[in-house]
């Protein structure tokens, strides 16, 4: 196997940092492989990945021992201009990275940078579209693309020039769980078509090992673990648990070997005897046995609601209708997810709690100040010192009290999110009756999650959380709202809604077939242990 | 305002056709000043955009265009001393001196604004119907790098829109007294240059900035690209006509003179219909 990237004693220091991002870092990767990187924030993955690119050291600066080669070009005398004939990149957001103003010269952007001749050009591109299955926005202006097809023509920006190598920094973060899937699944199709070598860095692992032949874990700029994707579940459950899938955690908690993926966890329970049938989850469901005590939790009655949206609509001018008599009640310190695709209106419905929209028609009645922090942590953050953001009391309330004199800007991605949430919570004279978040989860590990959802839990307020990803709201709500053309279509317990689909499923309820409303993995040890059969 | 493709003869014309067309109605704009021409180009643009499905854009624009014109208007109308027939005495108005608004400075005022609805018509109508990305590739062989810096501008114009009302969004949630405005102003630009870095590094590693020059790109001569590069000729032809044997005369001073004779009414009608015989031939349009 010809290797396409290969980095040999790699140690990287950004500008002016104490610490390399980078430690001594050496790997080699093969064609055609599929490669998932995972890790914490701040571990060095994205640094890795900017250096298989070039952008390292040639584009942020700062200081790179050790060599690093990409199919057989050195990036300490090639460009990222020239690596890009071998390199295509896919950053986070698909906003920042999509350059022209209509998708098909987006798409010829790459292919033109490299003088190819126009009949190649055409054809690139038209392959590059029928590949990821965006001929139909070929004439679209990308003004107009949803997230997800914004991403998916990024992608084939970067696919066009038939890269040996395509190195993604968490692409599915911005994309609800539905196009994130379908991303990956892509992916792996473009692997196995093409032999193109596939680096990926995803903090949602469950949704890329299955497709995985290897995983390379890092911890503070080294390679801690470098492995198929059922060793290396079986290291991160001993060593790093962070890492270790829901599914993983399952498994071992049974004594079983982590395996990597839905299919292959529920056939390692079947072969140690555990009844993980579609059939088992309806007899669970009559019985209702072991249920979590969320399970039991129920729609707020409307009149001890601390928000209550009562038919809202939201009808834009000469345009669509975001909510369609959408409503909503939230009782006193219930914590409530709203879930649902990209554009269904959740965001929007956030908005009309917190005052910053007015319904169309219909009502928003609260029991207080509604507090909302939207998508953005950093938008919040305006001041030149986080002391200068909030309150001492409100930073100590977020664990932030000895951040005082650092730059907003410096602070990781979560602690950007706790300063946020510290500022919309911090008024003494007037707590929040309701907490709303839009998507607080975007670009977080399991470990910055976790941390959340203890806050959530924590704050004496109702809690509406927006968000795509199950596994957290399977840590911190009661209830949840699945919104789907403006208006809810499911509204029940967690357990409930969490345990009964595909998408909107944390994985251990994938692998339980949704028995019993188990939607961690303690709560699916705890039943498959009630349950167990003699194998 | 953006660019978005619509099934109309001016939009399926190659960009340099398209360019060609809009920069000779704002040529037809500059050149002539009587009013009978000078609304006849504006009825072009206006027509133009109407046959090209942009009726919407030039609504949007027209209210911009008609405040202009009358601001234009009224300062030419205060400033100017020239004219014979006084309409209204202000007296000794502050920093202005003595003011005596004549007939002749209002009327030409109203010109110079009708020319620059003109103007702002013709620029609304370039920017929603000649595709951006293919004047780049029309002039990224002659500079590259300005080229490729007005696309940029034009893509990342609407997402600094929307960066800007998050940023407005976020402040109305934070509880207490909103932040100062300098404080505003140095989280927008830092936003700003966050986005210029990222926007930077995409560019990287689409490949740009490598060395050599694009490839030129030969495409046939559509029917299309044809009728509204010869219009455009037509339209600086007719207007160059008038100028050259004075067909459409008009002088403000010291009296208004503006005659209208068959050769103004001739240029007039000429230009309209030479601007919109284009858009009778639809054959193609759809995509």
């Amino acid at each position: 196997m010809t290797d396409v990237l290969e980095l040999d004693r790699v140690s990287y220091w950004y500008p002016d940092a104490q610490r390399p991002a980078l430690d001594g870092v050496s790997l080699t990767i093969g064609a055609g492989e599929l490669v998932v990187l995972a890790g914490l924030s701040g571990s060095g993955k994205s640094t890795l990945l900017r250096t298989a690119s070039g952008l390292v050291p040639h584009f942020h600066g700062g200081k790179l021992a050790g060599t690093v080669s990409v199919a057989g070009m050195d990036t300490r005398t090639q460009t990222p201009a020239e690596l890009a004939a071998a390199v295509g990149t896919l950053f986070q957001d698909p906003e920042t990275q999509v350059v022209m103003n209509g998708v098909r010269a987006e798409l010829a952007f790459p292919l033109e940078n490299r003088g190819d001749s126009a009949p190649a050009v055409a054809r690139g591109v038209e392959e590059a579209a029928l590949a990821l299955g965006i001929a139909h926005l070929l004439d679209r202006p990308t003004s107009q693309l949803s997230g997800g097809e914004l991403q998916r023509v990024a992608l084939a920006a970067a696919l066009a020039g038939r890269p040996s190598l395509i190195v993604l920094d968490e692409p599915t973060s911005q994309l609800d769980p539905v196009a994130g899937d379908e991303l990956i699944a892509l992916l792996r199709r473009i692997n196995e078509d093409s032999e193109a070598t596939v680096v990926i860095c995803e903090h949602r692992l469950e949704r890329c090992l299955s497709i995985a032949d290897r995983v390379i874990a890092m911890d503070e700029g080294r390679i801690v673990c470098d492995a198929p994707p059922r060793e290396f579940l079986a290291w991160a459950c001993e060593a790093l648990p962070a890492l270790a899938t829901p599914g993983a955690r399952l498994l071992q908690g049974l004594g079983l070997r982590p395996a990597a993926g839905v299919k292959a966890a529920r056939a390692a329970l079947r072969a140690d005897g555990y009844d993980v049938s579609d059939g088992a989850a309806d007899r669970d469901a009559r019985e209702d046995r072991g249920a979590p005590e969320a399970a039991r939790s129920r729609p707020a009655r409307s009149r001890d609601a601390a928000l209550r949206l009562d038919r809202v609509w939201h009808e834009i001018a000469r345009g669509p209708t975001i909510l369609r008599s959408a409503s909503v009640s939230i009782a006193t310190r219930e914590r409530v997810a709203l879930m649902g695709r990209n554009g269904a209106g959740k965001s929007t419905l956030l908005r009309h709690a917190a005052g910053l929209m007015q319904p169309t028609r219909g009502r928003v009645h609260s029991a207080g100040r509604v507090a909302l922090l939207l998508q953005n942590p950093t938008d919040y953050l305006v001041h030149e010192t986080v002391a200068e953001e909030t309150s001492p009391a409100a930073l100590a309330s977020v664990g932030l009290e000895g951040f005082g004199d650092r730059h907003p800007r410096d602070l990781s991605g979560g602690e950007k999110q706790r300063l946020a949430l510290a500022i919309v919570l911090d008024d003494a004279a007037s707590p929040p009756a309701v907490v709303c978040l839009d998507e607080p989860t975007r670009g977080m590990d399991r470990t910055h999650k976790h941390e959340l959802a203890r806050m959530l839990r924590e704050i004496d307020a109702a809690v509406l959380v927006a968000t795509h990803d199950p596994e957290f709201v399977a840590e911190f709500a009661d209830r949840v709202v699945l919104l789907a053309d403006g208006a809810p279509i499911a509204d029940g317990p967690a357990a409930e809604i969490l345990s009964g689909g595909t998408y909107f499923a944390t994985e251990s309820a994938r692998i339980l077939g949704g028995a019993g409303g188990a939607l961690t993995p303690e709560q699916g040890i705890g039943l498959l242990r009630r349950a167990e059969v003699p194998a | 305002m953006n660019y978005r493709r619509r099934a109309s003869p001016l939009h399926v014309a190659r960009a340099g056709a398209g360019c060609a067309y809009c920069l000779a109605l704002a040529c037809a704009a500059l050149l002539l000043s009587s009013p009978v021409a000078l609304g006849a180009v504006v009825v072009a643009i206006v027509g133009a955009g109407i046959a090209a499905g942009l009726g919407r854009e030039m609504r949007r624009a027209a209210p911009l265009a008609v405040t202009l014109a009358l601001v234009i208007a009224l300062i030419n109308a205060l400033v100017t001393r020239d004219g014979l027939t006084v309409i209204v005495r202000l007296g000794d108005l502050p920093v202005l001196g003595h003011t005596d608004v004549t007939l002749e400075a209002t009327v030409y005022g109203l010109i110079l604004g009708l020319r620059a609805v003109a103007l702002i018509m013709c620029g609304a109508l370039y920017t929603a119907a000649v595709d951006p990305d293919e004047v780049l590739k029309l002039f990224r062989r002659v500079s590259f790098r300005s080229a490729l810096t007005a696309t940029l501008a034009t893509r990342m114009v609407p997402v600094l829109v929307r960066d800007a009302r998050r940023l407005t969004d976020a402040q109305r949630c934070r509880p207490g007294r909103p932040p100062s405005r300098l404080a505003l102003m140095r989280a927008a630009t830092a936003g700003v240059l966050d986005r210029a870095l990222d926007v930077a590094a995409a560019l990287e590693v689409r490949g740009y900035g490598r060395p050599g020059r694009p490839p030129r790109v030969h495409r046939p001569w559509s029917r299309h690209d044809i009728a509204f590069a010869a219009s455009a000729v037509a339209v600086v032809g007719l207007s160059l006509g008038a100028r050259v044997f004075d067909l459409a005369q008009f002088s403000a001073y010291p009296s208004l003179h503006a005659p209208v004779g068959v050769g103004t009414v001739a240029i007039a009608v000429g230009l309209v219909v030479c601007a919109l015989l284009p858009f009778a031939d639809r054959r193609g349009v759809q995509r």
